[in-house]
C-alpha cells in the first residue's frame, strides 16, 4: 500500500480542561471514503478537526500526504467542509463569491484566471447550484447552504475531502445531490473522511467506519449494518440526543 | 462654487472624499465578521494618542496612529487568546484609551477642551496642508489593503476557520485589517471625530446590504454612499454653520433609512421573479410513501 493520506497515531486532544480524545488511530489511504461515527460528544468532530490542524493535540503524531503536519504546507490538496448551518457572513454574498473563496488554494495573489474560473462554475454544477450562482446566500435553505460550503470545498479540486456532519439540517432532496457530487468525485480518486451522524443515502460510498465513543475508536472496519426502524427506506432521524450519557451507542447504526 | 475658492474648504473636501471611500472600504470587512463596533472602540483608544500627541508637543495625527495601530494590535491578540472574558478586556481597553486621552490632554500645556472637541466630534476646516500629506499617504495605504486583498480578506471575514484550511495567513490578515481599521480611524478623525468615525465605517456598509445580494456590490455602493455623505455633509456644514462630523453621519443615516424603504419592494419582486410562474403550493395525494422515500442510492 502506498503512503496514507492522513496518518493520526495515538492522538490526544483536549478542549479546555476536558479530554476529547484519548490515544485515536486514524489512518486514511488514497481513495478510501472513511466516515467517522459516534455519538455526540464522542470525539468524532475534535478528531476531524485535529487532522486539519484546527484543534491541537496534545499527545500522538498527525501526517498529512506522507508529511509530518508541523511541515506540512501544501493546503490546497485538502477540501474542508467546516460543519455550519448557514453559508453567509455579516455582508450579503452570492453563491458565486462564497465558493470562489474556495479557489484561493490554487490561485496566486488572489487573481482569478480562466482556469480557476471554470473550477467554480464545475464546482457550482457539481452540487446543482449552477443557476442560483448570482443569488444570496442569505436567500438559500439549509440544504442549499451546505451545498454551497460543499462547492467551496470542491472549487479547489482538493485530492482529500474532510467534511463534518455534511448532512446535517439537509433535507432529503439535497442529500441525493450530496450523494451523487460526492460519488463523481470519488470515481476520479478523491480521499474522503467525513464525520456523520448516520450513514444515509452515503452509506454505499463509504469504504470503512471508524466509530468513536468517548475519545476512543470502538470500531474500525465495514460500516456497520443499519438495523430495526434505522434501516427503513427514509428513516428520519428525528429522536433527541440530549442524553448522550444514557444513550452511549445511539448512533443510529449501531442499536 | 465660492465653496472651492478657499483653500481651506478644498482641503476639507478632498479630505473629506477620501474619508468617504476609505471609511467604508475598510468597514465591510469589520461588518462582515460582526465586529461592527471595532472602530468604536479603535477610536477610543486612538484618543490616548492624541493626548499624548500634545503632551509631547508632536504631531497628534502620527501619534494617534501610532497607539491606534497599536491598541488593535492589542485588541487582535484579545480575540485569540481571550477566551470567556475577552469582551470585558476590550471594554477595559476602551475605556482606558478615553480616560487616557482626556487625562493626558488636561496634563497638556496645548490641549484644552476645545481641542479636546475637535478631535472627538471633528473639525474639518481645520485640516492643515501638513495634515493633507499624512491623509494621503495613509488613504493610500488603506485602499492598496482593501481593494488588492480583497479576495483573502474576503474570505478570512467569511469563515474564518475554513481560510485558516486554505493555508491563508490568517492571523496576519487579520491583522492587517485591525491595523488597517487603527490606520483609517485616523484619518477620519479630523472630518468626523473619533466618536462618530464608526458610524462612517457601519452605516455606509449597512444602507448598501440593504438592496445589495452580493459582496462586490455592496462593497461599490458602501463607497459611493460614503462619498456621497461626506462630500454633502462638508457642503452643508459650510453653508448652515454646523458641525460637520453630526451632520455627515445624520446624512448617512437618512440614507440608511430611505434604502431600507426602498428595499422591500425591490425584495419582494426578486422573490417573486425567483419563484417563477407555476410555483405555487399543490396538494398531494396522502399515501404510504411519500415521493423521497423511493430514492434509492444503489450505485
Amino acid at each position: 500500500m502506498n503512503q496514507p493520506v492522513i496518518d493520526l497515531r495515538a492522538a490526544t486532544a483536549a478542549l479546555g480542561a476536558r479530554p476529547v480524545l484519548r490515544g485515536v488511530d486514524l489512518t486514511v489511504h488514497g481513495g478510501e471514503v472513511v466516515a467517522l461515527l459516534g455519538a455526540n460528544g464522542s470525539g468524532k468532530s475534535t478528531a476531524v478537526r485535529s487532522v486539519i490542524g484546527q484543534v491541537p493535540l496534545t499527545g500522538g503524531t498527525l501526517s498529512l500526504f506522507g508529511t509530518e503536519f508541523r511541515r506540512f504546507r501544501d493546503w490546497a490538496r485538502i477540501g474542508y467542509v467546516p460543519q455550519r448551518t448557514t453559508a453567509a457572513g455579516g455582508v450579503p454574498a452570492t453563491v458565486r463569491e462564497v465558493v470562489t473563496s474556495g479557489r484561493l488554494a490554487r490561485t496566486k495573489l488572489g487573481i482569478l484566471r480562466k482556469a480557476d474560473r471554470a473550477a467554480v462554475h464545475h464546482a457550482l454544477e457539481l452540487v446543482g447550484m449552477a443557476d442560483r450562482a448570482k443569488d444570496s446566500v442569505n436567500a438559500l435553505s439549509g440544504g442549499q447552504h451546505q451545498r454551497v460550503l460543499i462547492a467551496r470545498a470542491l472549487a479547489g479540486e482538493p485530492e482529500l475531502l474532510i467534511m463534518d456532519e455534511p448532512m446535517a439540517g439537509v433535507d432529503l432532496a439535497s442529500q441525493e445531490v450530496l450523494a451523487a457530487a460526492l460519488r463523481e468525485q470519488v470515481a476520479r480518486g478523491t480521499t474522503v473522511l467525513l464525520v456523520l451522524h448516520e450513514l444515509g443515502p452515503l452509506e454505499p460510498l463509504i469504504d470503512r467506519a471508524v466509530v468513536l465513543r468517548d475519545g476512543c475508536v470502538v470500531h474500525d472496519g465495514p460500516p456497520p449494518e443499519a438495523v430495526g426502524q434505522h434501516a427503513l427506506p427514509g428513516h428520519d432521524h428525528v429522536h433527541p440526543h440530549a442524553d448522550a450519557a444514557a444513550e452511549p451507542l445511539r448512533t443510529g447504526l449501531l442499536s | 462654487m465660492e465653496i472651492l475658492t478657499y483653500a481651506f474648504m478644498q482641503r476639507a473636501l478632498i479630505a473629506a472624499l477620501i474619508v468617504g471611500i476609505t471609511a467604508p472600504a475598510i468597514g465591510i470587512y469589520l461588518v462582515q465578521r460582526r465586529q461592527a463596533l471595532m472602530g468604536d472602540g479603535i477610536g477610543h483608544v486612538a484618543l490616548t494618542g492624541v493626548g499624548l500627541g500634545f503632551l509631547l508637543n508632536t504631531s497628534p495625527v502620527w501619534v494617534a496612529t501610532a497607539v491606534a495601530v497599536a491598541g488593535s494590535v492589542v485588541m487582535e491578540l484579545i480575540r485569540w487568546y481571550g477566551k470567556t472574558r475577552g469582551d470585558l478586556a476590550l471594554a477595559m481597553l476602551f475605556y482606558g484609551g478615553m480616560a487616557g486621552g482626556v487625562m493626558l490632554m488636561n496634563l497638556s500645556d496645548a490641549g484644552s477642551n476645545a481641542n479636546l472637541g475637535t478631535y472627538l466630534f471633528g473639525s474639518i476646516t481645520t485640516v492643515s496642508p501638513q495634515d493633507m500629506t499624512t491623509i494621503y499617504v495613509l488613504a493610500a495605504l488603506v485602499l492598496a489593503i482593501t481593494i488588492g486583498l480583497r479576495r483573502q480578506l474576503f474570505a478570512v471575514c467569511q469563515d474564518e476557520e475554513f481560510a485558516r484550511v486554505t493555508g491563508l495567513p490568517v492571523r496576519l490578515l487579520n491583522l492587517l485589517v485591525a491595523v488597517t481599521a487603527a490606520v483609517t480611524v485616523t484619518v477620519a478623525m479630523r472630518v468626523v471625530g473619533l466618536l462618530l468615525v464608526s458610524a462612517l465605517m457601519v452605516i455606509p456598509v449597512a444602507a448598501a446590504q440593504q438592496i445589495s445580494r452580493s459582496f462586490a456590490v455592496t462593497f461599490a455602493v458602501a463607497v459611493a454612499i460614503g462619498v456621497v455623505v461626506t462630500l454633502t455633509g462638508t457642503a452643508t456644514s459650510y453653508y448652515v454653520d454646523v458641525p460637520s462630523g453630526a451632520t455627515i453621519v445624520l446624512f448617512a443615516i437618512a440614507l440608511f433609512v430611505a434604502f431600507t424603504a426602498l428595499a422591500a419592494p425591490l425584495a419582494k419582486k426578486r422573490a417573486k421573479a425567483a419563484a417563477g410562474p407555476g410555483d405555487g403550493c399543490t396538494l398531494e395525494v396522502p399515501g404510504g410513501r411519500t415521493p423521497a422515500d423511493d430514492v434509492s442510492v444503489a450505485g
